[in-house]
């Protein structure tokens, strides 16, 4: 018996994890944008990013209309109980969306689509990171639907994780300049990248110690025996990460800094993963009790099985395509 | 101020962001494929015309395509936010499809985007007509999973309902394929490309009109305006009566699966024998009958029995708890209806000049067809009103009523996310149709597709290192 829902719970997870690692780089370029001047340099910027960016935030509509599909009562558990902040985030995605397309319309002044951009980026991480410490702080349940009020979702720790994932972010935006920018904009970002991986792991000691702190079983996964195996390398390779980060910001080392931040996220992720699985609504509901009927996860399976890899390759190799320092002279727009 | 409960106030939000949605696609739908086809002509016909208008055309399908994606992100989304009791019923069946629209039209009109708006110069023509025929058929599969979804909200099928009173999947071609899906696809991507045809053919005119002023840039193609203008009247001419019929076999197959709505889109409160057709009136609800009526006596059965012995139920017959709204869907139907005759009064009037030659230079002819230009929006946003607010007061059509279908959220809620959708989607499509108009306003150049060789406009997708080496050796030019 092929259990489809673990399946199906791994692939959605892939989906999250691939839209934060590959969304946030350019989430992060655009917290970054009002803290470098110059027209110039912000087009280099934005052309860093601007043949990926649609493609990034692709994964992000696969993983909502993929638990739709495939956990629809967890779907309509979390939408209704983050319905502000979600609400927040499409706005503020819509927002700097259209300032890709905008921004070129207008040349020379004071550019409306620059502060869209800056600021949807900005509104869009930081609700993203509210949702994710409002799903580990726990979401009411009344049978099959939401049970809590508009602004459960609201805390000190959701707080904390907002932040948490604007500054996350921006150090992916920063490390992925390193590798795609010259000039200005290398060296600013290069200065940027120090800076905010000191506060990166501050932040990640907050969030870890606190997390354990809100449920019993959150403890008990991570500080009993024989959870122990598989949750003390977390914080150890976190610890790797950090390492391989600064020392590939001092020797001015292009992909180094980048790749230890994708590590980073990878590992704060799969500690949230140990933290709430089997729930995909945590305490409350199971994958198995959210998932549709196998007939519903077997027929989307099909073709997902044929496409997300097809998804995938063409993902690598839009990337390998567009590898190299984006300069400012072959520009995606002129 | 009691009617703006959470649930009305969903209800008006949904209609709000859809229906600004659904004007991007019943553009880019159209507009797809007749920038494949323009690719098409001039890669057969060798004639410069067809790629000059083709670059002149792919900055405004960037600039549209782009807001479509970024308006269909939300609705993905809202389902849970706002609908949370449907989306849990029905995600076992609609959550899948939906799923597969997302997997495969979205990545295969996001992935050859980039390779068509790119230009020809850098792929190779063959593969850049590829690209496009791929995106424009990427948009047609979106429109087959979408309104395969919506046809079986409409007409649900295939279906078995759990013990926790979830719709779950029996036979998928039967749900795909469920019995409105055939009509209301084909209504819908022949209204996609009759938007686009007056969209295209609205623009011409304005440059012929600005011509014949002497109005007009030196640079302007004028052999490619009188081009795309002969182009969308022949869409016009030949698709509108086509449309018609479409519509016509989508009203016999709404009268044998939704009685209640055709009562409704006719005006009947009491059943007639035989029916006649209510031109107009004003639906008076409370009293159950229709005032200051206009009939044609017989048309109605006519119409939609073809014949005059069987007549119409009427809405009186109906249990008035089941009842749609009447207003909404009976004056939208007139609506689309008028613009359809208008439609068809332009396709033939178009032929008759074209006859005699004048197509191109009958100012009145040449206003009339700006005008036109935002009638196929009209047209398309009305016919979602008959078939949305006429499939009410259920989201699964017999099955689960809209009331029922709310998530647990509270009227602040949703009163605070509409204001902002509001704002902000004022705020923004309104600048992108300022930026389409602005590019319209442009008239198409001779020397386009020498200008536009190396200014790709759109963020999206990339040029695969293979394909992009050299410039091809171009084949013979003639124009």
């Amino acid at each position: 018996m092929i259990d489809f829902p673990l399946i199906w719970a791994g692939v959605i997870a892939f989906a999250i994890l691939a839209y934060v690692v590959l969304d946030g780089f350019d989430l992060g370029v655009g917290i970054l944008f009002p803290y470098v001047k110059g027209e110039a340099n912000r087009d280099q910027m934005m052309n860093s990013i601007a043949p990926v960016w649609d493609g990034n935030e692709t994964w992000l509509v696969l993983g909502g209309g993929g638990l739709f599909a495939v956990f629809p009562l967890a779907y309509a558990i979390i939408m209704p109980a983050l319905y502000i902040p979600i609400f927040t985030m499409l706005l503020a995605l819509v927002f700097r969306g259209v300032a890709f397309e905008f921004r070129w319309k207008e040349r020379g002044k004071s550019n409306f689509w620059d502060f869209a951009f800056a600021g949807g980026s900005t509104v869009a991480a930081f609700a993203q990171g509210m949702i994710l410490g409002a799903i580990i702080e726990g979401i009411a349940v009344d049978g099959r639907s939401y049970a809590g009020g508009a602004m459960d979702w609201f805390s000190p720790f959701a707080l904390l994780t907002g932040v948490s994932v604007v500054v996350g972010y921006a150090l992916l935006g920063a490390t992925w300049l390193v590798i795609k920018a010259d000039g200005d904009v290398y060296k600013k970002a290069s200065g940027f990248a120090k800076r905010l991986a000191g506060l990166v792991l501050v932040l990640i000691v907050a969030v870890s110690i606190w997390t354990p702190m809100l449920h019993d079983y959150f403890a008990e996964r991570w500080f009993t025996w024989p959870d122990l195996i598989y949750t003390v390398p977390v914080p150890l390779l976190v610890l790797g990460c950090a390492w391989m980060l600064l020392d590939g910001l001092k020797r001015d080392h292009s992909a180094k800094p980048y790749l230890a931040t994708v590590g980073i996220f990878v590992l704060g992720y799969i500690g949230f993963i140990i933290s709430i699985f089997p729930y995909i609504v945590p305490g409350q509901i199971t994958l198995w009790e959210a998932a549709a009927p196998d007939e519903s996860l077997k027929f989307l399976l099909v073709g997902s099985v044929v496409l997300i890899p097809t998804i995938l390759a063409y993902t690598a190799y839009s990337y390998w395509v567009f590898r190299g320092k984006v300069g400012d002279s072959h520009g995606y727009h002129t | 101020m009691e009617w703006f409960d959470a649930l009305n106030l969903s209800r008006l939000q949904f209609a709000f962001t859809v229906a600004l949605h659904i004007i991007f696609p019943a553009f880019t739908i159209g507009l797809a494929s007749y920038l494949f086809v323009l690719n098409g002509l001039h890669y057969f016909t060798r004639k410069t015309i067809y790629i000059d208008l083709y670059n002149y055309w792919k900055k405004i399908f960037a600039l549209s395509f782009g807001m479509g994606v970024v308006s269909g992100l939300v609705m993905t989304y809202q389902f849970g936010a706002n609908w949370a009791v449907f989306a849990d019923k029905v995600g076992p069946i609609l959550g899948p499809i939906m799923g597969y629209e997302v997997l495969s039209a979205f990545f295969l009109e996001a992935g050859f985007l980039g390779v068509m708006l790119f230009g020809r110069e850098k792929v190779g023509e063959k593969l850049h007509l590829f690209a496009t025929g791929m995106v424009a058929f990427g948009t047609f599969f979106s429109a087959f999973w979408i309104l395969s979804i919506n046809s079986w909200m409409q007409t649900p099928a295939g279906y078995a309902i759990n013990e926790v009173g979830q719709f779950i999947p029996v036979d998928w071609l039967a749900v795909i394929f469920n019995p409105s899906f055939p009509h209301r696809f084909a209504h819908m991507v022949l209204a996609a490309y009759l938007t686009t045809a007056f969209v295209v053919g609205a623009v011409a005119a304005y440059h012929l009109l600005k011509h014949h002023a002497g109005k007009a840039a030196s640079s302007m193609n004028i052999e490619a305006v009188k081009k795309m203008f002969s182009m969308a009247m022949w869409m016009a001419a030949i698709v509108t009566p086509i449309q018609m019929y479409a519509g016509d076999s989508q009203g016999l197959n709404t009268l044998e699966h939704q009685p209640m709505k055709i009562a409704v889109i006719e005006g009947h409160f009491e059943p007639q024998n035989p029916a006649g057709l209510v031109v107009f009136g004003i639906p008076n609800e409370e009293e159950g009958r229709m005032d200051y009526k206009v009939e044609i006596p017989d048309l109605g059965s006519l119409i939609l029995r073809h014949n005059l012995s069987e007549g119409l139920q009427g809405l009186n017959q109906f249990p008035r708890a089941d009842w749609p709204p009447m207003a909404p869907p009976f004056y939208a139907f007139r609506i689309m209806v008028g613009m359809g005759v208008l439609m068809l009064i332009m396709g033939i009037w178009s032929l008759i000049l074209r006859r005699k030659g004048r197509l191109y230079d009958t100012p009145l002819m040449l206003r009339a067809a700006v005008a036109m230009g935002p009638a196929g929006f009209v047209a398309v946003i009305c016919g979602w009103v008959v078939t949305e607010v006429g499939r009410q007061p259920f989201t699964v059509y017999g099955l689960l009523r809209t009331e029922d279908s709310l998530s647990p959220i509270t009227t602040p809620m949703v009163a605070t996310s509409i204001i902002a959708f509001v704002l902000v989607y004022f705020t923004l499509f309104g600048a992108g149709l300022v930026y389409i108009l602005r590019q319209m306003r442009q008239p198409p150049l001779t020397a386009e597709s020498m200008l536009d060789a190396q200014k790709p406009n759109l963020a999206a997708g990339f040029v695969p290192p293979s394909f992009a080496r050299k410039p091809q050796a171009p084949r013979k030019e003639q124009s």
